[in-house]
């Protein structure tokens, strides 16, 4: 590295229009909705800057501390289902034969290349009352049905006519298009640390006795943490703030954070709450960013020690 | 396969249970969307069971202007950013790369930030200052594009300083003071000795700014004035209306667009032979 002095005018050449954009169209923003959650609304477009703390107060009103805890637990628990689905896969491609694996790897991206509106639209119609999950499901229920009809139990453990399963339109529906959407965002940073796994590693602790199972506990997930780590924040943060899979995969009981953001800048337009909102958002981001930054540096000195 | 040789301890994936379990995290990631293209060929406005082939879903999202025009305009904003982002990225990686400033930690901290944040809060960011600092409203196409463009450029560049830099981690520095000490200017070395090098990070910053873009619908969707019709936008308000077979249609042909173009730049500029060639 040199110094910026030796060539200032090459410098800001490579600089000054990445800095310029992020100020003028990021952190200026950013600053302005800052500012603005110190508002008051006294007109239809009008907000005086008073510095009233009023914005953040009725943040902790009861009711959007519940959809805060319940945008929390549905990203919680979205981010678990997906650790769980994407660490076998992950595992699967990083150990597969170099003539498969750019094959699974490109897999794992594809879903990518699809826009997420798309994608969560095409959970609609797999999701709703008749759609194909409750499709599959009857045809499970008709094959029961028919096993059952020689002995006469069929009335009795079947019912009368299938049920389908109201799978639209609530939390669980927004925890499954969040997996959907997210899953990749899991599966690339875990296949990234695996890959770079030391073999010799589960090879001795497999020839040391200890089976696939321990093995997998024991020294994959220990070795595999910063990959883990990364895939929890980043499926974790988008799925806290999403808007567009709740609004469409989500009833008037699964409203999260990001649809009561939406709506102050759009139909409510109360400006000053939906900044002062958009900011307890970013703030529970940096907590998150900051605990994981604590928690890498921790490990460093333990691994120095 | 299975026959063939005893499964040894860490081939993982000649194990049946993985082997099960990719298959049905794979049909979970395509079978919506097979489901949504077929059902775009499906004779039936309510499109909930298959009543039986047609191209007239087509027919009607081609002949829908409003669609049409969303269309080329979400073409339009992907190219531009595309091409902003990559150049203002790769700059950004060599400064920081190259150059010890003042502020360079802080500098490098935020650039990280857009990468980061939840995407609405920087959608909501975008609305409040496109309206506050008064940027024209209803200038005539294609200017009326530009603050949905500055967004997409906003989200995507740092992406494709984190993608640049990672390549330049390996370029050797001795290659341009080489160059230097040969004769050839700032310019010619920057031009032909770094750029060169720089290629393979630049094609794939580049293709991920574009799938960024295309991705996209938050920013968009905040940062779209009234009277400008995106596809995202458009394709919304036609869900939000009813999922009708010309949603499907229309998201079929977005699809089949933007996996030809990533296929078309990756065939076009095969990262793996530059290297050859300069190695």
């Amino acid at each position: 590295m040199e110094s910026w002095r030796a060539q200032p005018a090459v410098f800001w050449a490579f600089v000054l229009p990445g800095a310029l954009w992020l100020l003028l169209f990021f952190l200026v923003p950013l600053g302005l909705i800052w500012i603005l959650a110190f508002g008051e609304r006294v007109g239809p477009v009008q907000i005086d800057i008073t510095w009233t703390m009023a914005n953040y107060l009725a943040v902790f009103d009861p009711v959007y501390v519940g959809l805060f805890w319940r945008s929390v637990w549905v990203a919680t628990i979205a981010t678990c289902i997906a650790l769980v689905m994407g660490l076998p896969v992950a595992l699967a491609v990083s150990f597969a034969p170099d003539r498969v694996k750019p094959i699974l790897l490109l897999l794992v991206i594809l879903p990518f290349w699809t826009n997420i509106l798309i994608r969560t639209y095409a959970m609609i119609a797999v999701l709703r009352t008749r759609g194909f999950v409750n499709f599959g499901l009857e045809y499970l229920w008709l094959l029961g049905k028919a096993f059952l009809l020689p002995f006469g139990l069929d009335e009795v453990v079947m019912g009368e006519r299938f049920e389908p399963l109201t799978l639209l339109y609530n939390n669980t529906a927004v925890i499954f298009g969040i997996v959907y959407v997210y899953l990749p965002f899991m599966v690339l940073p875990l296949y990234a640390t695996l890959d770079r796994l030391d073999r010799s590693l589960l090879e001795a602790s497999l020839d040391l006795g200890a089976g696939q199972i321990r093995t997998f506990f024991s020294i994959i997930v220990p070795l595999a943490k910063p990959g883990i780590i990364s895939g929890i924040i980043l499926v974790f943060i988008p799925a806290l703030g999403t808007f567009l899979i709740s609004d469409l995969l989500g009833g008037t009981d699964s409203l999260l954070i990001g649809n009561v953001i939406e709506r102050q800048f759009k139909a409510a337009n109360h400006w000053p709450l939906g900044s002062a909102m958009s900011f307890v958002l970013l703030y529970i981001t940096f907590a998150i960013l900051a605990l994981r930054a604590w928690l890498t540096s921790r490990e460093e000195a333990r691994a120095r020690a | 396969m299975l026959g063939r040789s005893p499964v040894g301890p860490l081939e993982y994936t000649r194990r049946l249970w993985l082997r099960l379990w990719l298959l049905a995290v794979f049909v979970f990631l395509y079978a919506p969307i097979v489901i949504l293209v077929v059902f775009s060929f499906n004779d039936s406005r309510r499109n909930i069971v298959w009543q039986g082939f047609t191209t007239d879903y087509y027919v009607r999202a081609a002949e829908n202007a409003s669609l049409i025009e969303a269309f080329g305009n979400s073409l339009i904003i992907a190219f531009v950013s595309t091409i902003l982002s990559t150049i203002i990225g790769a700059l950004l990686a060599l400064g920081l790369w190259r150059f010890r400033f003042p502020g360079r930690a802080a500098l490098d901290g935020a650039a990280a930030l857009p990468i980061v944040i939840p995407e609405i809060c920087m959608g909501v960011a975008l609305l409040v200052f496109f309206n506050r600092v008064g940027f024209p409203t209803g200038m005539p196409w294609p200017l009326n594009l530009a603050p949905i463009v500055i967004g997409h450029v906003a989200f995507s560049f740092p992406f494709v300083a984190v993608v640049v830099r990672a390549r330049m981690i390996g370029f050797d520095r001795s290659l341009e003071e080489a160059s230097k000490d040969l004769g050839a200017s700032e310019w010619q070395t920057f031009w032909n000795v770094t750029v060169p090098y720089m290629k393979p990070g630049l094609i794939a910053g580049g293709l991920l700014a574009m799938t960024l873009s295309l991705d996209d619908f938050v920013i968009t969707f905040f940062t779209s004035g009234p009277g400008t019709l995106t596809f995202p936008v458009q394709v919304y308000s036609m869900v939000r209306f009813g999922a009708t077979p010309e949603v499907n249609a229309a998201s079929t042909v977005l699809i089949v667009v933007t996996v030809l173009l990533t296929v078309i730049a990756v065939r076009w500029q095969r990262p793996d032979k530059e290297v050859a060639k300069l190695g």
